[in-house]
């Protein structure tokens, strides 16, 4: 696989006030591929990713030094606004957060707040996202129906609708389908593969066979470090690190 | 089989002891309208409603009252609304969680704490002498208005907390800003609960007598205000005057308890209209309190 580096970690430290979450982070994100971000719960992997497009920065008290840029550029650089950031590298979060709008709106949403008034224009991209994230032959028929009345799986795939709508290039997956059935999780992990050949993808997930079936690169996070980063098939074939080798066989997690 | 009975006892006799609490409670409340409905009831009339008293206050009507009070909460509202739902957003919203957020959170619990009395000489200080409004329904309406900013603020900030930290976090993420996050997708659901917390201060403003007694609220007079800046007279005042000053309390008696039935029914209304403020706009499943 011959790709592009889209995003690149270097160094990275993490504080919530003086507890360090993430020590030495150095890790590329991959141009059109899935990169997955495993490890045991508190490792600090949904703290990275948030990282990737700022939102930690809601946090008070929090601290990062090291560098993330994206094409090469910082992302705290001076004229790189958050804002910006945030329409180039969209978020899906472990819960599905629809808003209490209709179907239509919360996809609308993200285009209205970006000053998008084109009423044609929003219509069609609600339902191109709708479509891209297969939820559309379930919903068209109740475009106008609260989002609130839709399943957990569905919502979930309207918040994937709703990040494709404002065209990121970047899309951020903090373990989707923590919440999902069984049903839910296969549809939104075959999503994730047909999402892959348009967009850049990283993927927090606590399911080792997850990670395996749609990441192509995976990074194994432990205690804040990251233990080991490679080829998914190398992670889960012949890791190189004892602690991998034992996470991935179940042996603690 | 000993100690399962006993627990058994216990649930009962604590399930009795809260029942009584809320009996107790209740039972206050029944018998203050019970007896001002009763004993008010008797004087309430068109003309009591729109005539304004005669012959010493011995008859005649409050209407006078009734238009001071009304615009003096109006007043109220003006100050206290707005300054006190910014307020609120900002702490909710922007504010950093350090020291001097805290001891400005602090400040304002303490606010709500301060004799009403104490609001009152403060407005005839702050309004009456160096803003100049004089004694009127603006100085009046502003101490009000100071003295119900504490309770706006905190309930507003507990309406914003109920809207779930996702709405923010989603919003930001599709590239809002953070004031579009909170104009679109905070304010909307937070509104309600603001709205119902700001009557209820409201409506206790309205049954003041204390800090409207230096600012503005006259014995008697014969027209209604034709300004802001008039002096007024007002219900809660009207009702102490007629219970402990007027040159003959006995004879006036009724009219005394018509004044606490308006206001009573003033106030209530105004809480009510916060209850179906909040149930219309929970049943569009948009408010969360």
């Amino acid at each position: 696989m011959a790709n592009n580096i889209r995003m690149k970690a270097e160094h990275v430290d993490f504080y919530y006030g003086s507890n360090q979450t993430l020590k030495d982070i150095t890790l590329d994100i991959y141009d059109h591929a899935v990169t997955a971000i495993i490890g045991p719960s508190g490792c600090g992997k949904s703290t990275f990713i948030r990282l990737l497009n700022r939102m930690n920065e809601l946090v008070p008290n929090s601290k990062l030094e090291g560098v993330i840029s994206i094409d090469g550029e910082s992302i705290v650089a001076e004229h790189m606004d958050p804002v910006d950031l945030r329409r180039k590298v969209g978020m899906v979060f472990q819960k599905p957060n629809p808003f209490p709008k209709s179907i239509f709106e919360n996809i609308a949403y993200g285009l209205k707040v970006n000053g998008q008034k084109d009423k044609g224009l929003i219509e069609q991209r609600v339902i191109l996202s709708l479509k891209k994230a297969a939820l559309w032959d379930e919903v068209k028929d109740r475009l106008h129906d609260s989002a609130l009345r839709l399943s957990g799986g569905q919502q979930q795939r309207l918040c994937i609708a709703r990040c494709l709508a404002i065209e990121p290039e970047v899309i951020l997956f903090d373990e989707p389908c923590a919440s999902l059935d069984p049903i839910s999780t296969s549809k939104v992990e075959a999503l994730i593969l047909e999402l892959k050949k348009d967009y850049t993808i990283v993927i927090v997930t606590h399911n080792m066979q997850q990670a395996a079936r749609v990441s192509d690169f995976t990074g194994f996070f432990y205690m804040g470090e990251l233990i080991e980063f490679d080829k998914t098939e190398v992670i889960f074939t012949r890791p190189k690190d004892k602690r991998t080798e034992d996470y991935i066989t179940g042996r603690f997690g | 089989m000993k100690k399962p009975k006993r627990l058994k006892i216990t649930e009962t006799l604590g399930f009795l002891t809260l029942r009584l609490c809320m009996a107790c409670v209740a039972m206050i409340l029944i018998v203050i309208f019970y007896d001002i409905i009763t004993k008010g009831a008797g004087v309430i009339s068109w003309d009591f409603l729109t005539k304004p008293p005669v012959d010493g206050m011995t008859k005649g009507g409050i209407f006078p009252a009734i238009v001071g009070t009304f615009f003096t909460t109006i007043i109220t509202a003006l100050l206290s609304v707005p300054l006190g739902m910014g307020c609120a957003i900002y702490l909710n919203e922007y504010a950093k969680d350090d020291g001097l957020t805290r001891f400005i959170r602090m400040s304002i619990r303490n606010l709500s704490g301060v004799p009403s009395i104490v609001y009152g000489l403060f407005g005839v200080a702050l309004f009456v002498e160096a803003c100049h409004f004089g004694t009127s329904i603006l100085a009046a309406g502003s101490t009000l208005g100071l003295m119900t900013l504490p309770l706006t603020i905190t309930a507003s900030e507990e309406a914003l907390k109920t809207v779930p930290r996702a709405y923010r976090e989603g919003s930001l993420a599709l590239g809002a800003t953070k004031w579009q996050a909170i104009w679109t997708n905070v304010l909307p659901y937070a509104v309600p609960g603001m709205l119902t917390g700001t009557i209820l201060g409201l409506s206790r403003a309205a049954g003041e007598t204390a800090p409207i007694l230096f600012t503005g609220a006259a014995f008697f007079l014969p027209d209604i205000p034709n300004s802001i800046l008039s002096q007024f007279m007002a219900l809660p005042y009207h009702l102490y005057i007629m219970s402990t000053q007027h040159h003959n309390i006995e004879l006036v008696r009724p009219i005394a308890y018509g004044t606490a039935l308006v206001l009573i029914v003033l106030i209530f209304s105004m809480n009510l209209m916060a209850i179906i403020i909040r149930y219309h706009l929970r049943k569009k499943g948009i408010a969360h309190g």
